[in-house]
Formats: structure tokens, C-alpha cells, sequence
């Protein structure tokens, strides 16, 4: 059967994933897809401002068109469809024929009939190729101006205030978020978006707009008042795209849209319609979770199943600017007999209001602005009917000392609850999914989808993932090993505040049996991070890997490398010949490493002092691209030298290499800074990332390279360096405490419940009054600093364990090398066993 | 209880002192490449072992992490952490990369290797 998709948005591809679950090898599909690019999560594109990339932000899995029987064409607009024929023509003159057809072609954006709308410099916000050409003018403009001040008004403010422009927003209404908040709410609102630096204008008609004077354009109100401003957005609402099915005569909704059946069907039997340009009961719906549900049914039904859409829930729940905002059913208690509870905290802007039915026992709707950390509950409440408590105000009222806020037991939701909307996952799948041994956060979500989309249900499905784990009788187990019922965590907590300063104690303390390769490095690394003595103090040495053993990084003939510190990627003219000087005496194969530093191989264990001792006297210390540590800061040139730097890069990534040098992580880590915007130190990438502005630095974090890159997120902007610097002891320093073994920053921020939000909250809000604390630790490291290869080399009994026999100066036979590129490299087994005479001999100590 | 018929075989490589505690050190045997650890839980006790990790062609097993695996006492190869079992040379995870083992015992201070 042939089926041909018009539109590859997000509720398109929801169609196509969907098609892909269910087995049905007959089905050839073939979707047209008028952008440029394949689908991407629009709900969030505002943090495409933030740093996000296009790829970031795609929501298609590697790999999903390579199947066979689904063939997308991108730039594809279909001009015109004959269902009497059964066939659609594309922009470039194709004729495709279908069997099935599918509208998924979304809404566009209502541009107001303004004189002046035209004009450069206007733009509306939806597609990435929106967003680039506002990014575009964003860098030449001082105002912004964003006409409509519903949802996604509010995101494209958001947008322009990343981009540092003095930020307005006019809406026609007289408050912000019409349709789904309150009076009372709104006022709280445009209270806490004020103070953001955004100027709000309410009951705001604009008549023209026309040349300005401090401003590319100036807007005309008909209240006599202008506004002047270089950019201007409209956000004034979304119409369905229902040009094409109106063309091929479908029956349209009574506001537009293509009207549908509980079935998704059009009034065409082969056509269905889902998404923002479908219209069930005349209804249109503007939020994603609608469109995934008419996916699903649509592509239920094509595949014989039954399956409806009989409406959607439009509660939803955001983040707008910082500011959580929730509306949950009816926020304006429509309902005849409805009756409202208020709460407002004008000092701490927050309103909370539930709706409740006439009878008193059912939650009809609620409104929630500043805090929204009951939505979860309000709204399970709501869909399935749960009674209210005896006193239905205590929901929303702050908690007394002593007093628990009734709760909503996890255990109260049915097994069919709705826990994630956006991609529909039940209570049942995801205390399934936790049976069957799910117990993070990140597993359930690679595994359920829950909480991928919106975020919304994230809390909710951690309750539910706890409640689920303590009912199995499963502790929640990240027991470091057989030796140690604790969490790296934990450990960590014990260490610190037991002030405990070997292994031996706290095995004896609290460990049982000898220790093992997993736990001796990972509380190594909890000793040094804590208390910082020398890594090869003899208590310490019988923990340590190999690489942290010998101050080298062993490879696969066990040999080692070694890398002298190069922080920033600076080295002098009389540093690289002195360290071209040792390879050469030593026979060493050379290599800049990706960290743009020189590595140095095939050094014997018992060459590595003579080798240390050399590179110390020219200056050089250990580099720890051994240790699970600081590695490297990598760095652009920076305003110094580059033409286009606005920040000194260079002298700022030597200071932060020099002061973080040494400090033992969970994992390595890697810092990036940048002198402007265009990024050659690839700061988005890594743990810790700078970028200069003309304002100051952007800190980012949490960016990995690896198997699974990642990219970092925007933390905080516009820092001065010794903020920049605080900011980041606290981050390294909460990363230590808290993170699993060789968790990487990218995967511990994914499990830390709350994610970025979080992050803000401790490290910039100091939420959890630990700052202080956590700055002095990461001083302690700092102020107790040595290089660990000068350490080595001074002490004698350190450096005597630097040989290969204990019992003779002979070296190992094992270690042959062969001619490569005019270096050496080491033999192969094969090689080895033919080889009688090393090719090049190794000197001895 | 047998005689062991070898005891001149039995050869000092090193003074104790000269493993750190709960580490390894290689000694050259007979021509051949011996790990030797010391397991210090209270008392005091020598394992010898053979030192080339045939997972990686490296002679490198006395470098590895001491610890215990249930009962067993092992040592982790640096390489790829395969796990060797101190008193019988079994390579746990590759039982055909098996190592021969040593009769190691301490007297006099000193660490002392038997065929």
C-alpha cells in the first residue's frame, strides 16, 4: 500500500514512528517535506538561542530512513492534490500516486494585516530558517519587539533576550497568556517578566509600522503611543495549514483546519489529518501532545486497528523566561458551579488557584504561576477523578512548619494513568519498565520515552519510578561494588564528614573484604578530591590504576606515554625543542593530542624519572593525561593576536588550567574557552566552556565528547572572570559530591532530578546553602597543589618502583619496536615472535 | 605431607619491603617473567604468578589492582582488567589465558620464589 505523508513536522514523524512499532512490511511511504531539513522538536526551539544546533534539535534517531520503505524528500512542497486521481504534485512538477494520504502540514504563523508587516527586518518564529535569519539581525540590533504575548510569544521573547536586545512584548489582550491563565496570574507574570528586563505592553493595538527614528521601525498604536525598535516579531497565533485540502475540496472546520473523525479520517475516506491543521469538533489544537495522539490513532487505524482521538487534555506546563507557569482543564471555571480557591505571594510572586466542581469533590482546573511543583498531582487528580481531600485549599497553600501538604500517593493512579503525554506512557509501562530493571531516570527514558518531550512529567515519573523500586524491594542500588553498600555518593559524604583519610579505614569502617578494581580507584579518586595528599604515598599507591601508578598512560605493549602540561596550548619556542630534545634522546614516538598538547610514547617504566626529570628542568609539569582529572583547557588565540576576538581567551584558559590542574574527578574533564562567537575552542563541547561576548563570559557546561557527544548548556551569562570562576569551583566541586563512578558531566546532569534547572538553582541560587562549602573544598585542592612527577622523582622510595623486575636491570624482551613514518611503533605479536634483534634498541637506566 | 624435593629451587628475588603493600613487582625467574604479590588483610601472604596477559600480549599482570572477587583473591590486569585468581592462575574471564603459578613464601624479610 502506497501512503504518502504531506508534512514532516513533529506530529509527521510521531506518525512515522508510530508506523515503524507496528510490523507492516507491505507499506511504502514516502513523506514530502517543504522545509529544508528533516523533523525537529519545535517546542523547544527557543533554545536554539541557548546554544542548541539544528542537529540538536532533530528528532529523527540515526539511522530511521535507512530501513527502506519509508523515502523522505526534503524541499518537496506539494502544490496541489487530485483525489479523484489519488495522486499529489510537487513543486517540481512530480506526480506521486497514494493509496493512503496523510496532511501533516502544521500551522503557519498569523501575521496581523499591519501596513508595514512587509518590511525587512520582520520576522515571524517558527522554522529554523526563522530562527538563523533573526539570529542574523539580532547582531546588528539594539531593540526587539515581539508582537503577541500568548505561549509562544513569551519564547520568542525569551529568544531575543538571549540575544542581549533590549526585549518588548505587546500583546492586544489586557494580559499575557490569555487563553491559559488568569487574571491574577497574569498580573504575577508580567511582574516576574519585568524584572527579567522585559518591558510588557498590554492592550497594545498596533495600527502601523512604519521608519523609526531610534529604531529601524516604529510600531503605531491606536492609543497615539509608538515604539521603536530594529526587530520585530509576530507571535500572534497560529492558523492551520488547510490551503491544499481546501483546493481539493475536503470539508474544513467551522474556524478552519481540515475537519476529522474520532479516526483521524477527512471527509475523504483515503485522507487523513493530524496536527495543528487537523479540526476535531471543530477544534483546533496548538499543543504537541493532541498531535502525537492523532499520530498514534491515525497510524492505528491505517493498520486496521481500532483506534480514536476523542479530544484532548490542554493542561500544560512550562518554563517561560525562568518563570513556571501551569494551567491545568478549566483555569477559568467555565464549569457551571464552579468554584475557585486563590492563593497569591506578591513578595514571592507566586499564584495558585484550583477550580473545583460545584459538589466540592473534584478538581476541575488550576492555574499555577512561580511555582508549579504541584502540577503533577493536580493534574492526575483532575484526569482521573480523584476525590479531593476534606479541605481542597491545603493543595495549594504554602506548608506549615510540621505539617505535610496532603499528598497524592503515587499508589492513588490507576495503571492506565497518563504520566506522559506527549509520547502516552502509563503508569503501567513505566512501573514495567522498572521491573525490568529501569532504576534511573535515564534508563526509563531511553527505554519508556517518558519525559522526553516537554520534561513536564519528569518529577511525576521519578515518583513513580521510586514508589514502583520500594515496592519490588528494590533498594535503590548503586552500590559501588561487593565491597561497599554505598553509592559513590554516599562515600564521598562518609569520607568528607568522617573525615576519614585512607582506604584501609574505610574498608574497615564500613567495607567489607579487600577492595577490588572498582572501588580502590574510585575512593582514590574521593581521597584526593577531598584531602589531596600525594597519589603514591604507599597507602595510597595500592589503589591506584596503572595510568595513576606510573604518571603515564599505558598502552597495549606497556610502555607508557607521557604528557607535559601545556596549559591553554601554549608552549615557548625553547619549551617545544626541549621537549623535541627528550624525545629524540629517548627515542620516543611524538604526537600533538587532541588537546593541543605533545604526547610523548614508548617509554619503559624505569625511563619515565629520566624522562620527568628532564622535562621538570625545562620547566614542564605532569599534564594528568592519565588521571581522571583536569586534561586539558582548550583555546582560541583569543583578542590578543585574532581579529575578531573579543575577549582574551588566551590568558583567561591558562588561568583556569593552572587553577584546576590536579583536581580528581569522577571523570575527566575538559574545558574550552572562545574569544567570540564563531567558537574555534569548541567550548560547547566540553565539561566547562567559555564563550567571550562584548558583555563578558558565557559559562556553559556539561558538554562531552566521547561515544555520545553531547553539547554543553548555557548555565549563566555576561560573568565577569571571577564570577565565571566561582560558578565553576561550585559546579566541579557539586560534580564530585554527588556524580556515580566515571560518570560523565553530560550523564550526571541527565540523572540529576530538576536537570539544569537544578544546576541553577545550586550553583548560581545556592539553593542548597552549600556554596560556600563547596568553593573552600575546591580551594583546598587548589591551595594544596604539587606536581605529582616532581613528587615522584625527589622521593626515593617512590622512584625506586620504577622498574620492570624487582630483581634485575634486564628490560622486558616483550617491548620491541618497529620503523613507522620515520618514528617507531610497537611490534605486533606476530612480529614479536619473528623478530630475534629489536630493530632499535632499547636504552637502558 | 610430602617432602618438597625442590628446595633448592626456592630463590630470594626481593626483601619484602620492597612491595608496596597489596601490590605486585615482577621478578625474573629462571629466565621467565614472574608477578609476585603481597596481600597484606591482617596477615601477611606472597602469591607468584605468571606475568604475560595473553588478552593483550603485554607482560604486565604485576601491575595490576589486588582485590577479592567472593572468595577468590584477584588481581586485575591493567590492560583490559581481566581477572587473574592469585593461588591458582585462572583467568576468569578467559580461562584459556590461564597463567602458571609460583610457590611463593616469605622468611627472613624476604620474598622467596619455587618453581
Amino acid at each position: 500500500m502506497k501512503i504518502i505523508v504531506i508534512g514532516h513536522g513533529m506530529v509527521g514523524h510521531k506518525f512515522l514512528e508510530t508506523l515503524g512499532a507496528i510490523d507492516a512490511p507491505h507499506l511504502a511511504v514516502t513523506v514530502l517535506c517543504e522545509e529544508p531539513r528533516p523533523a525537529y522538536d519545535r517546542v523547544h526551539l527557543s533554545e536554539f538561542f541557548a546554544g542548541k544546533s539544528a542537529d540538536d534539535l532533530s528528532l529523527v534517531a540515526p539511522g530511521f530512513f535507512d530501513k527502506g520503505n519509508v523515502l523522505l524528500k526534503l524541499n518537496a512542497k506539494v502544490v496541489a492534490a487530485d483525489r479523484a486521481a489519488k495522486t499529489v504534485t510537487v513543486g517540481d512538477g512530480e506526480v506521486l500516486g497514494y493509496d493512503k494520504l496523510v496532511f501533516a502540514t502544521g500551522s503557519y504563523p498569523f501575521v496581523p494585516p499591519l501596513p508595514g508587516k512587509e518590511r525587512t527586518d520582520c520576522f515571524v518564529y517558527r522554522t529554523i530558517e526563522d530562527l538563523e535569519a533573526m539570529l542574523e539581525c539580532g547582531q546588528r540590533s539594539k531593540t526587539g519587539v515581539v508582537i503577541g504575548g500568548g505561549l509562544l510569544g513569551l519564547e520568542c521573547a525569551k529568544a531575543l533576550r538571549d540575544m542581549h536586545l533590549a526585549t518588548h512584548v505587546v500583546e492586544f489582550a489586557p494580559r499575557l497568556m490569555a487563553v491559559q491563565v488568569d487574571d491574577g496570574g497574569a498580573r504575577v507574570l508580567r511582574k516576574k517578566i519585568e524584572e527579567l528586563g522585559v518591558t510588557v505592553h498590554t492592550q497594545k493595538n498596533t495600527l502601523e509600522i512604519v521608519d523609526g527614528e531610534d529604531g529601524t521601525h516604529r510600531m503605531r498604536f491606536a492609543d497615539g503611543s509608538h515604539l521603536d525598535a530594529d526587530m520585530i516579531v509576530f507571535s500572534a497565533g497560529i492558523r492551520p495549514r488547510d490551503e491544499l485540502a481546501r483546493a481539493c475540496g475536503l470539508t474544513l472546520g467551522a474556524r478552519g483546519g481540515i475537519a476529522i473523525d474520532d479516526s483521524c479520517l477527512s471527509s475523504d475516506p483515503d485522507v487523513y489529518a493530524i496536527g495543528e491543521c487537523a479540526a476535531w469538533n471543530g477544534q483546533v489544537f496548538g499543543l504537541v501532545a493532541p498531535g502525537y495522539d492523532m499520530a498514534r490513532t491515525a497510524a492505528r487505524h491505517l493498520t486496521g486497528s481500532a483506534a480514536t482521538f476523542t479530544g484532548a487534555d490542554m493542561s500544560t506546563k512550562l518554563k517561560l523566561m525562568g518563570v513556571d507557569v501551569a494551567s491545568i482543564g478549566d483555569a477559568h471555571a467555565i464549569t457551571e458551579g464552579a468554584r475557585s480557591y486563590q492563593f497569591t505571594d506578591e513578595r514571592k510572586q507566586i499564584y495558585k488557584k484550583i477550580v473545583v466542581s460545584s459538589c466540592g469533590k473534584y478538581l476541575l482546573g488550576s492555574v499555577l504561576v512561580g511555582d508549579a511543583a504541584e502540577y503533577g498531582t493536580l493534574l492526575q487528580m483532575m484526569l482521573n477523578r480523584i476525590e479531593l481531600p476534606e479541605s481542597p485549599e491545603f493543595l495549594i497553600l504554602p506548608q506549615l512548619e510540621g505539617n505535610a501538604r496532603p499528598a497524592l500517593g503515587v499508589d492513588a493512579l490507576p495503571d492506565s494513568a497518563q504520566i506522559c503525554s506527549c509520547n502516552d506512557v502509563s503508569k503501567g509501562t513505566i512501573c514495567a519498565a522498572v521491573c525490568a530493571g529501569a532504576v534511573t531516570i535515564g534508563a526509563l527514558k531511553s527505554c519508556t520515552s517518558a519525559g522526553t518531550s516537554c520534561g513536564g512529567c519528569v518529577a511525576l515519573v521519578t515518583q513513580v519510578m521510586k514508589t514502583e523500586m520500594k515496592k519490588q524491594g528494590l533498594a535503590v542500588n548503586n552500590h559501588l561494588c561487593e565491597h561497599f553498600a554505598y553509592s559513590r555518593q554516599e562515600l564521598h559524604h562518609l569520607v568528607r564528614v568522617g573525615k576519614v583519610k585512607t582506604f584501609p579505614e574505610l574498608l574497615e569502617q564500613h567495607g567489607t573484604g579487600l577492595g577490588c578494581d572498582v572501588c580502590k580507584p574510585a575512593v582514590a579518586s574521593i581521597l584526593a578530591s577531598t584531602w589531596n595528599d600525594f597519589v603514591l604515598t604507599p597507602v595510597h599507591a595500592a589503589l591506584q590504576d596503572t595510568n595513576d601508578y606510573f604518571l603515564g598512560n599505558i598502552q597495549k605493549d606497556g610502555t607508557y606515554s607521557v604528557v607535559p602540561r601545556m596549559p591553554g596550548g601554549e608552549v615557548t619556542a625553547d619549551g617545544l625543542i626541549a621537549v623535541g630534545m627528550v624525545a629524540k634522546k629517548f627515542g620516543l614516538y611524538t604526537k600533538i593530542t587532541g588537546g593541543a598538547r605533545v604526547d610523548l610514547f614508548g617509554a619503559r617504566v624505569d625511563q619515565l624519572p629520566l624522562i620527568w626529570e628532564e622535562l621538570i628542568a625545562a620547566g614542564f609539569e605532569s599534564g594528568h593525561a592519565y588521571g581522571k582529572s583536569l586534561r586539558t583547557v582548550k583555546s582560541c588565540v583569543g583578542s590578543t593576536w585574532c581579529r575578531y576576538g573579543v575577549g582574551d581567551s588566551m590568558t583567561f584558559a591558562i588561568a583556569l588550567e593552572n587553577r584546576y590542574k590536579g583536581l580528581r574527578t569522577p571523570h575527566k574533564i575538559k574545558f574550552g574557552v572562545s574569544g567570540c562567537t564563531r567558537e574555534c575552542a569548541e567550548a560547547q563541547g566540553k565539561d566547562v566552556g567559555l564563550i567571550a561576548t562584548e558583555k563578558g563570559w558565557n559559562l556553559y557546561v556539561c558538554g562531552n565528547g566521547g561515544m555520545k557527544p553531547r553539547h554543553a548548556e548555557l548555565l549563566a551569562t555576561d560573568l565577569d572572570e571571577d564570577t565565571a570562576v566561582r560558578y565553576i569551583d561550585r559546579f566541579l566541586m557539586f560534580y564530585v559530591r554527588t556524580a556515580d563512578r566515571l560518570q560523565r558531566t553530560s550523564v550526571w546532569r541527565d540523572n540529576l532530578e530538576g536537570g539544569l534547572d537544578y544546576l541553577k538553582q545550586v550553583v548560581i541560587d545556592d539553593k542548597l546553602k552549600i556554596a560556600a562549602e563547596l568553593e573552600a573544598d575546591l580551594q583546598h585542592v587548589v591551595d594544596t597543589y604539587s606536581c605529582e612527577w616532581k613528587n615522584a622523582v625527589t622521593d626515593p622510595e617512590t622512584r625506586k618502583r620504577f622498574r620492570h623486575f624487582v630483581n634485575s636491570n634486564q628490560a622486558d624482551q616483550n617491548v620491541v619496536f618497529m620503523p613507522e613514518r620515520g618514528q617507531i611503533r610497537p611490534a605486533t605479536v606476530e612480529e614479536r615472535a619473528r623478530v630475534t634483534i629489536p630493530i632499535v634498541l632499547a636504552r637502558s637506566a | 605431607m610430602q617432602r618438597d624435593l625442590h628446595i633448592d629451587t626456592w630463590t630470594a628475588v626481593c626483601n619484602l619491603d620492597e612491595i608496596v603493600p597489596n601490590t605486585g613487582v615482577c621478578a625474573l625467574f629462571n629466565g621467565e617473567q614472574v608477578a609476585i604479590f603481597h596481600v597484606d588483610d591482617g596477615a601477611q601472604q606472597v602469591y607468584a604468578i605468571g606475568n604475560y596477559d595473553a588478552n593483550s600480549g603485554a607482560s604486565v599482570i604485576s601491575r595490576g589492582l589486588v582485590g577479592s572477587l567472593g572468595e577468590r583473591i584477584v588481581v586485575a590486569s591493567p590492560i583490559y582488567k581481566h581477572h587473574f585468581d592469585l593461588r591458582t592462575g585462572e583467568c576468569i574471564e578467559a580461562p584459556e589465558h590461564s597463567v602458571g603459578t609460583f610457590r611463593a613464601r616469605i622468611a627472613e624479610g624476604k620474598v622467596w620464589v619455587g618453581a
